[in-house]
């Protein structure tokens, strides 16, 4: 088997008195979309955010392509920023930038290309995603949907080998969900990067996802195929499996009218 | 009650530091940034143009001020024609730099704060971290080096102003001779006021800028409020203390520069 892209070992992560994370091991394969699920609450985001050096952990190591990630090696730092894509829950753009300049931004603060350069690949990144024809808009002009694909544009430009996402369909509906699931899927196999997913949408991560692990109380309870998911008997997996399940039919009983 | 003041000693020193921290953060950010200039002229257009209607407003009327009180004071002792040289020490030495300072607070500063907040509430500066692109030197280092320029900018432009605001008072309305109201400026200041006024307006500038970027840059440590609540306690805040910290600076360069 190859070596990992992303290696995790015994990383932990207490707020006050709370621990968070309480010493997670996980290793994601090149090309692989790769999917934490859990409940809300159970630290996913906190954990991909350890893992993008966006939070220090308190304990554990991080290897990127088999380089330790560390505050006092700042050169393994900077490249795995340079190698590396995030996805936030709130998109994270810049109004006060056209569509097409939050998207130039990575390459024009990071890269030494000239300016045409950036203009070119920053609109091809637009086009990939279907947006071209909304560069010169601001992202607060464009819908929920277009906003996202925006988002994953910036993400994508600078033809990253590692992209996180977090809870990428947060406060989308069911529709734009599966849309932009399926974005990811399609464009992970368009553009061969490695895709590593928090979320708490099951179906839809079932189907579009090489791999899932469980996130629960600060520890994986579960790492396999979505296959091995679907048929585990672990209680734990099974009662995530149902609550998601119980939640769906008490929203349907919801929507069906009274006799 | 020992143990409080302590602690809140500490508490301060320890922000003071942090404070140092980030100032030097955001001129080291100056170095490594890339596209500067082009931030540094967006941050000339927030600190100057969408600050020059307050700017000159209070001026005319600063000058318009100390014209009138100016002549009712000194026409006690028949001293009408030193109107122009008290108008002059008066704005070069201490109002234009307080004042202007205090009006691109209210106005650039109060924005600023309000911006960072939000753009840190919206993850769009732990986004900017995770490009690999310095925060520090993408935000709040072109708006400190616009501020050194910007600040003695606008500073002179408000002694224009105050002048010709005095001129008007004293001049046109009480009847000093203009030619005596103007010889009498050009008498009464000299290159070490001008230098002062000039001092007083960069570090005006550079103290004011960086106590609103802090503020806004760390909205999300506000220990009172979270959120669009933290955002606007920490606007509030950085406006207060920039203003007290005007004040209290202008006293202390005065004392050493008199």
């Amino acid at each position: 088997m190859a070596a990992p892209l992303l290696q995790v070992s015994g990383l932990r992560k207490s707020f006050g008195s709370q621990e968070v994370l309480s010493g997670i091991n996980l290793e994601v394969q090149r090309g692989q979309v790769f999917t934490i699920l859990g409940p809300s609450g159970a630290g996913k985001s906190v954990f991909l955010k350890c893992l993008g050096g966006v939070i220090a952990q308190d304990a554990g190591e991080v290897h990127f392509d088999g380089r330790l990630l560390s505050a006092s090696n700042p050169a393994s730092v900077a490249d795995f920023r340079h190698r590396c894509s995030f996805l936030f829950q709130s998109n994270a753009l810049f109004d006060s930038l056209t569509a097409l300049e939050n998207v130039a931004l990575p390459l024009e603060q990071t890269t030494d290309l000239s300016s045409r350069e950036i203009r070119e690949q920053a609109m091809e990144a637009l086009r990939q995603l279907e947006i071209d024809t909304f560069a010169s808009r601001s992202p607060s002009q464009m819908s929920g949907g277009m906003q996202k694909r925006l988002a994953l544009a910036r993400a994508i430009v600078t033809k990253p080998e590692l992209v996180f996402f977090d809870e990428p369909t947060a406060g989308l509906d069911p529709l734009r969900r599966n849309a932009v699931f399926a974005m990811i899927a399609r464009y992970q196999r368009q553009l061969a990067f490695t895709a590593l997913v928090v979320t708490h949408d099951v179906p839809e991560a079932l189907v579009t996802s090489d791999r899932v692990a469980l996130l629960e109380g600060g520890q994986l309870r579960f790492n396999g195929t979505p296959a091995e998911f679907s048929a585990s008997t672990l209680p734990v997996v099974t009662g995530f499996r149902d609550s998601v399940e119980a939640l769906g039919n008490t929203l349907a009983a919801l929507q069906t009218p009274e006799k | 009650m020992v143990g409080v003041i302590g602690r809140n000693t500490l508490d301060l020193v320890s922000r003071l530091g942090e404070f140092a921290m980030f100032v030097v953060a955001s001129f080291r950010g100056a170095m490594g940034a890339r596209r500067l200039p082009r931030r540094i002229v967006r941050a000339f257009y927030e600190q100057g143009a969408l600050c020059l209607p307050v700017i000159l407003i209070v001026g005319i009327f600063t000058g318009l001020v100390l014209g009138l009180q100016g002549y009712y004071v000194l026409s006690r002792f028949g001293s009408e024609g030193l109107l122009g040289a008290l108008v002059s020490l008066s704005l070069v030495r201490e109002m234009a730099p307080v004042l202007a300072a205090l009006m691109i607070v209210g106005q650039a500063g109060s924005a600023l704060a309000a911006e960072l907040g939000i753009q840190r509430n919206s993850e769009q500066i732990v986004a900017l971290e995770t490009m690999g692109i310095d925060s520090h030197g993408y935000l709040v280092s072109p708006r400190l080096l616009a501020a050194i320029i910007v600040f003695p900018l606008q500073t002179a432009l408000f002694v224009a102003i105050g002048l010709y605001g005095g001129s008007l008072s004293g001049s046109v309305l009480l009847g000093v001779d203009p030619g005596i109201y103007w010889s009498a400026v050009d008498r009464a200041v000299e290159m070490a006021d001008v230098r002062e006024c000039f001092i007083k307006a960069a570090t005006f500038g550079v103290l004011t800028i960086s106590i609103c970027s802090y503020y806004g840059y760390n909205a999300h440590r506000c220990s009172t409020a979270t959120g669009a609540q933290a955002v606007s306690a920490s606007t509030t805040r950085a406006v207060v203390l920039s203003s007290i910290v005007v004040l209290a600076v202008d006293y202390a360069i005065t004392s050493f520069l008199v």
